[in-house]
């Protein structure tokens, strides 16, 4: 179970990749896909390893992407649902 | 479509249905108005986030903070934070502040703007405002050129650049912004990379919460207009540069931070003074000692 888990929003991205490179975990990589705007937006290529530290969302420059920590309760829940 | 494309949008449509949360700046930022102008690789957004992140961990009132900027790509700043605001004439954005603060001392003003801005149409107010120790916060985006105006050489661009002024390269001596500042009498110098985030956003949080002058300089790419012209690479190879160029030395002698082309940056917070009495302080106590009561301000609130 990942401690976190990152959003994207991939219509603001323009591909400067500077979350991909600078993620500790390795999370993320960039899509061949497009977004409207013609720029690659990152994808979720390993999500089992994210911390939710949102050191992705501390770098991006489009405020395009965050991280977000799951809470114990939050975990237990799931697990509950499971 | 290829399997592997089609499982990349489908993680992209996922990724995107699933928020039930919001990005932690959003409530900072004017959403109508982003995706904003910067370029891909430009770091001023990221300085943006950095300083999101500061007022709020300053648990400062937003409605007690005011942003002004001057002009330039740093100076759109201004019309992206959710905070009261102000874009001002180029280079003056330090004399509105300075009226901002003086007007309405309970304001926390935030001074956000460019290199060319402040230190070279703007420079004699950056001076005189540290001379005064007037309490406003000073952000300056050293992206080392004129980037709006299409890539001039500025004060503080490094020997040796090609700029679009200087095809042969820059020979001026560079603008050292914080020996300057500190020459001046700024109370609260630092500087930092777009790279260092987590360091930043702590700057200038320290900034925020700091009475007296306070300049943070960032260095940022310009990946359009002076890393290309120069062979540099785009946004992502400065940043890597500036990680591994990136020298943290604080409390350095703030004559040793001149920039150089492709050396060593010099970062950390270089000075923080807490023995100049600040202006306002400073004018009241003064007022009161001539006149023989208490000087008041006479502030109009509407």
């Amino acid at each position: 179970m990942p401690k976190g888990f990152v959003t994207i929003t991939a219509e603001r991205c323009k591909g400067c990749g500077f979350c991909v490179e600078f993620c500790p975990t390795h999370v993320l990589a960039l899509s061949s896909a497009f977004n409207f705007k013609g720029y690659h937006p990152p994808y979720v290529h390993d999500a089992e390893k994210c911390s939710g530290c949102d050191l992705c969302g501390m770098y991006c420059p489009d405020f395009a992407i965050y991280g977000t920590r799951i809470t114990a309760a939050q975990k237990k829940g799931a697990n509950h649902a499971g | 479509m290829s399997d592997n494309l089609m499982l990349e949008n489908a993680a992209l449509q996922v990724e995107e249905a699933l928020p039930e949360s919001m990005n932690p700046v959003e409530p900072f930022l004017r959403s109508e108005r982003i995706p904003h102008i910067w370029c891909p690789g430009c770091g001023i957004g990221t300085t943006v986030n950095c300083f999101a992140r500061a007022v709020m961990d300053s648990k400062l009132d937003p409605n007690k903070i005011a942003v002004v900027s001057g002009i330039g790509c740093s100076g759109r700043v201004a019309g992206y934070v959710n905070l009261d605001s102000f874009h001002t004439t180029h280079g003056r954005a330090i004399p509105f502040a300075t009226g901002l603060k003086l007007a309405n001392p309970e304001l926390t003003v935030v001074v956000y703007s460019g290199d060319g801005d402040l230190a070279s149409i703007g420079g004699n107010h950056l001076i005189h405002a540290a001379r005064r120790n007037l309490d406003i916060k000073v952000i300056c985006v050293n992206n080392l050129i004129y980037a709006m105006t299409g890539g001039q050489s500025a004060a503080t661009t490094p020997e040796s650049c090609t700029t679009a002024t200087s095809p042969y390269g820059t020979f001026e001596p560079t603008l050292n912004l914080p020996h300057l500042l500190e020459a001046a009498g700024a109370t609260f110098i630092a500087r930092w990379t777009t790279y260092h985030v987590m360091q930043l956003a702590k700057t200038m949080k320290e900034a925020l919460l700091h009475k007296g002058f306070s300049f943070i300089e960032i260095i940022s790419p310009c990946p359009t207009l002076f890393q290309r012209r120069n062979q540099m690479g785009d946004g992502l190879e400065t940043m890597k540069f500036y990680k591994e160029h990136g020298k943290t030395k604080h409390g350095a002698d703030t004559a040793s931070l001149d920039m150089t082309k492709s050396g060593d940056i010099i970062i950390g917070k270089f000075v923080e003074k807490k023995d100049r009495p600040e202006y306002i302080d400073h004018m009241r106590e003064y007022y009161t000692q001539k006149l023989g009561r208490p000087f008041e301000y006479q502030v109009k609130t509407c």
